[in-house]
């Protein structure tokens, strides 16, 4: 392992990747904080340059962008109390009280700093957790690949979905029918292509990436009427008062981190949890540890309520890549999204990335760390500044998101059709925001979407077309048991007049 | 059973998912994968039904919390208006070239977006776009096909 931590920060601390990581954070940072506009769609912006590097390099950015885009929803929380994305909403609770006390120094530090420590602890248990699970993961066979894919399905739609799983079924199946368009991987028999050359190759995943979030979430701000601006006009950016967090202050706070940053990371490891429901329950628990005079505080500025959820969401945030890099099975959309630019690259994340690509591995690691220093020392100093991006009119703000979305369509294939597509995608991704029909279950399922179709051709060619794979093992029934108890329990939701 | 926009959206879906299934059964398999346990088209027909099942049940199943948008709140003008400056855009920018057809998309979705002040949309539209088209074609080596600014030579 430590030959292994030696590849990984030899690779990281280049000079290129260095800045990659800066670059990453910084980007992250800016796109995160506007409100609507989340990790995924960073990443997805990004996508297109990523294909100009190495692996490696690509996948640091992209870590870069994620944490920055964490990190950049806190500061809208914080300071305009609208969350950039929902694993930041709970950071609203506390954090947004204090800054109308004008303590919004004080509120981007205690939240930079313990980002830091949860994110920091939360590589330490990934450092040792991956190599430790790839080995386990190694005697996986194609039906458990199979089942674990349907979990992390039904999981992301059970959790991701506010109570419509329906809906966000509805949507995986959606991903799953795009990702079946093109020539069959083995076959070379063409599906659903209706004789169009330009689908033969199947529909891009950036282009798909782009359409359901960049340019739907643009196009939802703009049908909606929502400006991000408007909120920012109502406090000061640019007097944020002082950073300094005092004894007390880091006492309270070195008691919420270690308790907050061990919940993130195992909710982060779960498949569809995330940083949304860690933050939440991070907040829950904190609120019932603390004794009864400060519990009166949260809700009102307390330190411990804006640190408890900001150290589990970095902390959930490290442990998703935990299923992604040892499984090759995404927990959440963001790591789902990462999945799909690393099979762009030509790799295959699962048990034997850690041996087939140690450098790719070992550098994603390592540069989580190394952004969490990034965001640290470059990002708090320069959050006054980095905050006026919130005054960015949406009249500037959409048109350049589109931009870059069809750029990036364009660079990739310099063709009109793939424009057209994901402009008419674009738009029914729209339509089905309006009535809140889920989109990360969508991306999720189509990134998966043909490798659940080789893992099941396998599995029913070793069983000769007989679905008894499904409980030949003890690990498939395990994982078959969840997955009807998660899809029951849902069904009986809907059902259920009194839920 | 109360009809909503949801139900509708769930009905196309249903319709989508059973056109998706007749699809599916129309794939042209080799005759020696005809009576294989999995052929090519195995998967999209059980992705058919899926589709039904989930979609019907949505049909069929009462809304705890149905969800209505007000049309009157919503921006639908200034929405299409942006979609079909896309179009526009997606259809010249192979012919017209980059440069000229991202500025003027540039151009016209701020100025449909509701933005009045000129200076700052010539200044983010053509020299934005000029500085961008530098730092990818001139520094990053990514190929910007461009036939006009080829033409006039200011393009290799």
């Amino acid at each position: 392992m430590i030959e292994g931590i030696l590849i990984g920060l030899k690779t990281a601390l280049s000079f290129q990747n260095l800045m990659m990581v800066m670059i990453g954070c910084f980007a992250g940072t800016i796109i995160g904080m506007l409100p609507g506009l989340g990790p995924m769609t960073a990443i997805a912006l990004m996508i297109p340059i990523t294909y100009g590097f190495d692996p490696a390099t690509g996948l640091i950015l992209m870590a870069g962008v994620y944490y920055g885009a964490v990190f950049g929803g806190s500061t809208s929380s914080i300071l305009i109390n609208a969350p950039g994305v929902p694993g930041t909403v709970a950071t609203s609770f506390d954090g947004y009280p204090m800054a109308q006390q004008g303590k919004a120094g004080k509120a981007l530090a205690i939240a930079a700093y313990s980002s830091f420590a949860g994110g920091t602890i939360s590589a330490i248990f990934l450092l040792f957790a991956a190599p430790s699970l790839s080995k386990v993961s190694l005697s996986f066979r194609s039906p458990d690949y199979f089942g674990l894919m349907i979990l992390g399905l039904t999981a992301v739609a059970a959790f991701s979905s506010k109570g419509n799983f329906l809906k966000a079924m509805m949507m995986c199946v959606l991903g799953l029918m795009l990702a079946s368009v093109g020539q069959d991987t083995l076959s070379d028999i063409p599906r659903f292509t209706f004789n169009n050359m330009n689908l033969s190759d199947g529909i891009s995943f950036v282009l798909v990436v782009m359409a359901t979030f960049a340019m739907s979430e643009a196009l939802t701000i703009i049908i909606k009427g929502n400006d991000p601006a408007k909120a920012a006009k109502q406090i000061s950016l640019t007097d944020l008062g002082s950073i300094k967090v005092n004894r007390e202050e880091t006492k309270q706070m070195a008691a919420t981190i270690p308790r907050s940053s061990i919940l993130g990371f195992i909710i982060g490891v779960l498949p569809g949890a995330g940083a949304t429901i860690a933050s939440f329950l991070a907040y829950g628990m904190e609120r019932n540890f603390v004794k009864s005079e400060e519990k009166e505080k949260f809700g009102k500025g307390s330190v411990q309520g804006l640190s408890a959820p900001e150290t589990a969401n970095n902390a959930a945030c490290s442990g998703s890549f935990v299923p992604l890099l040892t499984l090759g099975i995404p927990g959440s959309g963001t790591t789902a999204v990462m999945l799909g630019a690393l099979l762009g690259f030509g790799i295959q994340p699962g048990p034997r990335l850690y041996e087939t690509n140690p450098e790719i591995f070992w550098s994603v690691i390592m540069s989580m760390y190394i952004g969490m220093v990034v965001l640290l020392i470059l990002n708090l100093p320069l959050i006054p500044y980095i905050a006026r991006v919130l005054a960015v009119p949406r009249t500037f703000l959409i048109p350049m998101i589109l931009f870059f979305s069809v750029t990036g369509i364009y660079l990739m294939s310099f063709n009109n059709f793939d424009i057209f597509l994901m402009i008419g995608i674009a738009v029914i991704a729209t339509i089905l925001r309006l009535y809140d029909f889920p989109m990360p279950p969508l991306i999720l399922a189509f990134v998966l979407g043909g490798l659940m179709e080789e893992n099941l051709r396998r599995s029913l060619l070793i069983s000769d077309g007989s679905w008894s794979f499904l409980w030949d093992r003890p690990l498939t029934i395990c994982i078959m048991i969840s997955i009807l108890l998660i899809v029951g329990w849902q069904i009986y939701k809907s059902f259920s007049p009194k839920n | 059973m109360k009809i909503n926009s949801v139900k509708i959206i769930s009905l196309l879906f249903f319709v989508l998912s059973a056109f998706y299934l007749y699809t599916a059964h129309q794939i042209q398999v080799f005759a020696f994968d005809e009576g294989a346990p999995f052929n090519a088209k195995t998967f999209p027909i059980y992705l058919g039904y899926a589709g039904m099942f989930f979609s019907g049940l949505k049909i069929v199943l009462p809304d705890r919390k149905p969800i209505e948008v007000d049309p009157t709140y919503l921006e639908f003008k200034k929405t299409i208006l942006l979609v079909l400056t896309m179009i526009v855009y997606g259809a010249t920018i192979l012919k017209v070239g980059f440069f000229l057809s991202t500025s003027l998309f540039l151009v016209f979705s701020y100025y449909f977006l509701g933005e009045r002040r000129w200076k700052y949309i010539i200044i983010f539209s053509f020299p934005f776009v000029a500085i961008f088209m530098y730092l990818l074609h001139g520094l990053l080596a990514v190929y910007l096909r461009d036939p006009l600014l080829k033409y006039i030579g200011i393009m290799g």
